[in-house]
């Protein structure tokens, strides 16, 4: 009988792991920094028509895309003249779960069913987790979710628990656990016990399950205005977003597409604190998950993860969390929109970039969610009212993370804030360089690969590794 | 409170105590215990109270033991209360759209 011990289970973790995914990740493990990212992808064996295909079959994909007019011309009366681009948004809230992490899951599921597994786990607190027990419902799998979701104290904010609700009401078995990243034991557990699909959302089906979204972009785009976008705006956090989105942009033919990451700044607030659980507004889609996934993208429940979103990312914007609330009530007000947080980190980061573009370019905010109880600003800005939190309408940048939440007194106070992506590359090559045998990158094949993964050239990496060399 | 077999009950299990968390994390993490909440259909015993230790078969059908802490509990969450610094943002994006749309 197997040891189901902390040490013994994580011992053992990327044997599970492995075991669990029906993928062989051998050929990209044999050297610690460099290996064939397009041969990671290049697993799942459809191509993209293929995957819109096995997408469209089980209700995915094929949302609309909405011009935004009124906030573009809110933002059109914030800039200056000839300044202030269009916005559209793809519904992503139209697909079965409610978000666009049905695409990441259908195609996962689909595999999953395809290999013989008769079940599938996921490790989320997420949209994720409703889009894997809803697939899973679909396709008469058995789905286990295993979530952070409640503080020492036994209390989970509303936007969380909405998510374990969802799940549940697609018959997932919902593990609910309190703070702490050792929730990756009970997933581990889980595995081993069930034999089931570890449907991380870090697998090449997971990103390949995304990409139609960037193709949509583009064939829609075309149709309404003749041309692709000149810029995507992602919500960032764990890359997957973004790294999909922006490879189906490429796959439909485009290279002139900006793609634009966002996320809440949460700067202070630490992800594994029992204490900070509950003093963030967001729950994803904020830089606790953003930077470091960002800077560091093999930190996940695959032992290579495919989402790599520096590959991909032209720049990265900082919102404040009072932002996305006032952006959130706009789309209402303004669109007629009412939906879920995720999507209005781009939304409120569009309307700020929008003003720096021309009247004649485009932008696509990439998701929506679906709204309901718990996701709404008045839920979630509710419970943190009730929780000391001082909610105020003023200047953004007054917000103070875990303190106050600070909603525009102005439109004019959303603006670009760029986060410097060169101190994040640096960081990526200094990470990958301590991972090196002889303590110092030196293969000519590790310089290469990691110019691909910060989307530079192989001089960048070397000055990098080289100006490190000669520090003290 | 008084769960019977059959009903559809939350109970609580430790998954790790304080002492045996993982070193890195956050002090205050550190000082609790790694907690799970599952919500299943009360296989054992007859009858329990608050506390009991119970057998629950969950949706799936794999059954766990812990703590009662709750026959079918609320969700619980809810829409909150409308905030009036966004209404009031609200109302003001329409004005500046309306003035903007008269100035031009």
């Amino acid at each position: 009988m197997k040891q189901v011990d902390y040490q013994s289970v994580m011992a053992r973790r990327n044997d599970t792991m492995l075991t669990a995914l029906g993928l062989d990740y051998s050929p990209f493990l044999e050297n610690p920094i460099a290996f064939d990212y397009e041969g990671l992808m290049g697993m799942v064996e459809y191509d993209i028509d293929t995957i819109r295909r096995i997408q469209a079959d089980s209700g995915v994909g094929n949302t609309a895309l909405i011009e935004l007019k009124q906030i573009t011309e809110l933002g059109r009366l914030l800039a200056p003249a000839g300044k202030g681009a269009r916005i559209f948004v793809k519904d992503e809230a139209a697909n079965p779960s409610g978000s666009y992490k049905a695409r990441r899951a259908s195609l996962s599921l689909h595999h999953a069913q395809k290999s013989g597994f008769r079940g599938a786990v996921a490790a989320t607190s997420g949209n994720y987790g409703a889009a894997v027990a809803s697939q899973a419902a679909m396709r008469n799998l058995d789905c286990v979710v295993v979530q952070e979701v409640f503080d020492s104290l036994g209390i989970g904010q509303p936007e969380i628990l909405e998510k374990g609700r969802a799940c549940e009401i697609y018959g997932a078995e919902v593990l609910q656990l309190s703070v702490g990243p050792e929730l990756f034991y009970q997933f581990l557990r889980v595995l081993e016990e069930t034999g089931y699909f570890n449907a991380s959302l870090y697998t090449p089906y997971a990103i390949a399950g995304v990409e139609p979204l960037g193709v949509e972009i583009v064939e829609q785009m075309t149709a309404a205005t003749g041309r692709a976008p000149d810029v995507v705006m992602c919500t960032h956090a764990g890359g997957g977003n973004l790294t999909g989105t922006a490879r189906g942009l490429i796959k439909a033919g485009t290279t002139e597409t900006q793609v634009v990451a966002a996320s809440v700044d949460l700067t202070g607030l630490h992800m594994a604190s029992d204490r900070d659980f509950n003093r963030k507004h967001f729950t994803t889609g904020h830089t606790g998950f953003g930077i470091p996934f960002a800077g560091w993208p093999d930190r996940t429940d695959v032992p290579r993860n495919a989402a790599r979103a520096l590959r991909y990312m032209d720049r990265y914007m900082l919102l404040k969390q009072g932002e996305v609330f006032y952006m959130t009530e706009i789309l209402a007000r303004l669109e007629g929109l009412e939906r879920g947080p995720a999507g209005n980190v781009a939304l409120a980061g569009a309307l700020a970039l929008a003003q720096e573009m021309d009247e004649n370019q485009t932008i696509v905010v990439q998701e929506t969610e679906y709204a309901g109880a718990g996701k709404q600003p008045s839920a979630q800005l509710s419970f943190a009212r009730s929780n000391g939190i001082d909610i105020r309408r003023g200047d953004s940048e007054e917000e103070v993370p875990g303190e106050s939440v600070v909603i525009p007194d102005h439109p004019s106070r959303l603006r670009v804030r760029d986060v410097d992506l060169d101190r994040v590359r640096k960081s990526l090559i200094r990470k990958a360089a301590s991972l090196a045998p002889e303590g110092r990158v030196t293969r000519e094949e590790d310089i290469l690969f990691l110019a691909e993964e910060t989307r530079t050239d192989t001089d960048f990496v070397s000055q990098v590794l080289e100006s490190d060399a000669g520090a003290p | 409170m008084q769960s019977h077999c059959g009903q559809w009950v939350q109970i609580r299990t430790t998954i790790l105590p304080p002492d045996a968390r993982a070193e890195a994390i956050p002090a205050e993490t550190r000082e609790v215990p790694l907690e799970m909440r599952i919500k299943g259909w009360q296989v054992s015993p007859e009858t329990a109270t608050t506390g009991d230790t119970v057998e629950v078969r969950s949706t799936l059908g794999r059954h766990y033991r812990g703590q009662l802490e709750a026959i079918n509990p609320p969700y619980g969450h809810d829409f909150g209360a409308a905030i009036p610094e966004l209404l009031e943002a609200g109302e003001q994006a329409r004005a500046i759209l309306s003035q903007g749309k008269e100035a031009t």
